[in-house]
């Protein structure tokens, strides 16, 4: 599963992180395999998406979050 | 540089940290009006520096642009190590949002392991304390061996302990712990284990939140707290489909503080003041000195008429970026990109260019320089150049003027219809461009939610100042000498001051400019001669128009409107256009060749005349076409 078909309310945990443009400044910003993230919300239309990771609020697009993979986790 | 080492009595201090962390808000705090903002060399990032006096000793303080981290992959992240290993600097201060510690610990230690010594400034303690975050400074001091700090932003006290720290620290007295030297050779052992690119970035990257997760297992200690007044204020701000009447009824709400409530009333009182008393003044001291006539009428007619009709428009201005630097404080705009993402995308922009767009309907100047926040050049180059379609203070005049004139009735449905064309034609021209220029270009959207706090009122102040100056700027400078020009151009010719201004310098031009608007139907020189100065300034379309239909004192201002037209009908206008070609007239207003110092200031933001001289014409042939369509097409339909 990729965090792109995350469901609002879903804590998953980062498996994976393809190759792209945003790799290394995701991993940067706290988001790296193992890291436990929490899908909050979706903006109008339902992309972007915003998730919660180590104590703070990101949003991103959903082509974007469809390069990490992750497992459920609750 | 040896010098200025020498020099003891000055203390040279470097704000460091993340986005959101207010260290702007400290660095404004510290530095009040005593800083200025100029450009780091050869890029578009601002650097902000200051000073202030604390008991007897000199400080100078420097707030380096925010970054997550210092890989030195964007300008802004190269500025920062370069400063930081360059500089000769008494002490860096790392400010850190004690409330989401891990992210932020995260550029503090790849800072540590490039060998900078650090100050850690545990800010925004207030927020830490309600999400139930507590840390042990004693315990943090030791695990990196360097000192720190807690602080609350705002307050006095915590600017006063700021300020005592940086006259009496010495940060010779400390050094790397032995768990932070551990922690640097194992990054070193990655560095040398053969690996390469993105896996050894993302080895080494994994050391250091190892190592920041090994940290706050001894010091923090995170209890469990209900949900936030962010996660309350989001579920309604930025949740779906309600929040876009939401933003809707907030941007109402900033234009009615603006144009309405308290920009509009001010803008009022000083057009009392200039318009009345100081043109009194003035003419009476003028009189009194003996001054030649024409002389006074330059000065009262061209100078004071064309620089006081934009200085009245200062107070709506800086409202407007006083409304939008409060919401941006708050944490609004981040939820504004948020929300509007989904609409800017399918127009080919990005959630963030909102923010500096919004901005537009003010003044193109700040919306172009806006743009810099945008992740990417496709970004900021397609907002630079939907930037100035849209109807900036300036052109709402000339909209108000020739609604009221040939539009009685429907006069404020087709000035709106006119903000409408600026949004369309926006939009239709990014999808041009990216279709031409960025067809194959992915863009990226990546976007920090920071908790809503209340603004600092300093920081607010200050950056409504910093947007708004160039306004000031521009009227004392262009507008001047646009006033001057169009007032010489329109009073003589070749053999000297003409009594008729149809056979001025300004006649021969304008009839030239005006031929190419043949078939729009207004190829008039004086619409020639107009379309020619609102490249100066917009503002001055209404006043060009003004003088040139014999009636130089009308009022350039937008509420006057009816009052102009009504003088104007009794002129020559109201034959030279018809309802239709004045609707051309308005269109074309609304899309053409933005001001000079707008394109100045795309030139600077590009960093290139190509895109400047591309800019001018680009947006002149698009006007000239659409207006076209405009008028023949409604000619077609049978329309006058």
């Amino acid at each position: 599963m990729t965090l792109k078909e995350c469901k609002t309310g879903m804590s998953v945990r980062v498996e994976n992180i393809g190759d792209s443009l945003l790799k290394e400044r995701l991993m940067t910003m706290g988001l790296i395999p193992g890291t436990t993230v929490k899908v909050l919300r979706s903006a109008p239309l339902g992309d972007p998406m915003a998730i919660g990771i180590r104590s703070y609020n990101l949003a991103m697009r959903r082509e974007d979050a469809d390069k990490i993979e992750v497992t459920q986790v609750g | 540089m040896a010098t200025m080492a020498m020099d003891n009595n000055i203390i040279r201090v470097a704000l460091t940290g993340n986005p959101n962390t207010g260290k702007s808000t400290i660095f404004n705090e510290i530095t009040g009006a005593r800083q200025k903002i100029g450009n780091w060399p050869g890029v578009t990032v601002d650097k902000k520096e200051g000073h202030v006096t604390f008991e007897g000793k000199h400080i100078q303080v420097i707030d380096l642009p925010g970054t997550y981290s210092v890989n030195a992959r964007s300008p802004e992240e190269k500025i920062v190590i370069d400063y930081l290993q360059e500089a000769q600097l008494d002490l860096v201060v790392d400010v850190i949002d004690s409330s989401n510690l891990e992210r932020n610990l995260f550029l503090t230690v790849q800072l540590l392991e490039k060998g900078i010594p650090l100050m850690l400034d545990l800010n925004m303690q207030d927020e830490a304390k309600r999400r139930g975050i507590k840390i042990d400074v004693k315990k943090l001091e030791k695990k990196l061996g360097y000192p720190v700090l807690l602080t609350v932003a705002r307050d006095g006290k915590s600017i006063k302990n700021l300020l005592n720290v940086f006259t009496s620290v010495s940060m010779e007295s400390y050094g790397p712990s032995e768990e932070l030297q551990a922690h640097i050779a194992k990054i070193q052992e990655i560095e040398n284990s053969g690996l390469t690119g993105m896996d050894l970035q993302e080895a080494i990257i994994k050391q250091r939140y190892a190592f920041i997760d090994e940290i706050l297992n001894d010091v923090a200690e995170f209890s469990s707290v209900g949900s936030t007044l962010t996660e309350k204020l989001d579920s309604v701000l930025a949740n779906g489909i309600l929040a876009l009447p939401l933003f809707l009824v907030i941007l109402y709400a900033v234009f009615q503080i603006t144009f309405a409530w308290i920009g509009q009333p001010i803008a009022d009182a000083l057009e009392e003041v200039i318009t009345g008393d100081f043109t009194e003044w003035v003419a009476g001291a003028l009189e009194g000195a003996g001054v030649a006539d024409w002389m006074q009428a330059l000065i009262l007619d061209g100078i004071i008429g064309g620089v006081g009709s934009v200085i009245i428009f200062v107070p709506l201005i800086f409202m407007l970026f006083f409304c939008l630097s409060f919401l941006d404080g708050t944490g609004y705009m981040a939820r504004v990109a948020f929300i509007m993402d989904p609409i800017m995308r399918r127009a080919g922009l990005s959630g963030k260019s909102v923010m500096p767009l919004m901005m537009g309907f003010g003044c193109g100047v700040p919306s172009i320089m806006g743009a810099r926040a945008l992740d990417n050049e496709k970004d900021r180059i397609l907002s630079i150049l939907a930037a100035p379609f849209l109807t900036c203070g300036a052109k709402l005049p000339i909209m108000a003027l020739f609604a009221a004139m040939f539009f009685p009735d429907n006069a404020a449905n087709v000035v709106f219809a006119m903000y409408i064309v600026g949004v369309v034609m926006a939009i239709v021209s990014t999808k041009l461009l990216t279709a031409a220029k960025y067809k194959d270009e992915t863009a990226t959207f990546l976007l920090e939610l920071p908790p809503y706090r209340m603004p600092d009122m300093k920081t607010v102040l200050l950056e409504t100042w910093d947007k708004g100056k160039g306004y000031l700027v521009k009227a004392g400078t262009i507008i001047f000498v646009g006033c001057v020009l169009i007032w010489f151009l329109g009073a003589f010719n070749m053999n000297g001051m003409v009594e008729d201004q149809s056979e001025s310098f300004l006649a021969s031009i304008g009839a030239v400019v005006g031929a190419i608007f043949t078939f729009h139907g207004f190829g008039n020189w004086e619409a020639g001669a107009a379309v020619i100065s609102g490249i100066l300034a917009k503002e001055s379309v209404v006043s060009t128009i003004g003088v040139l239909y014999g009636l130089p004192d009308i009022s350039a201002e937008a509420e006057d409107a009816v009052e102009t037209a009504e003088a104007l009908s009794a002129t020559g206008m109201a034959a030279a256009f018809t309802s239709l070609s004045a609707l051309a007239f308005m269109v074309f207003s609304q899309i053409y060749t933005p001001c000079v110092t707008a394109l100045g200031t795309i030139k600077k933001e590009t960093n290139s005349w190509k895109m400047m001289f591309f800019a001018a014409g680009y947006m002149f042939a698009l006007a000239w076409v659409v207006s076209l369509i405009v008028y023949q097409g409604g000619k077609l339909l049978g329309f006058e």
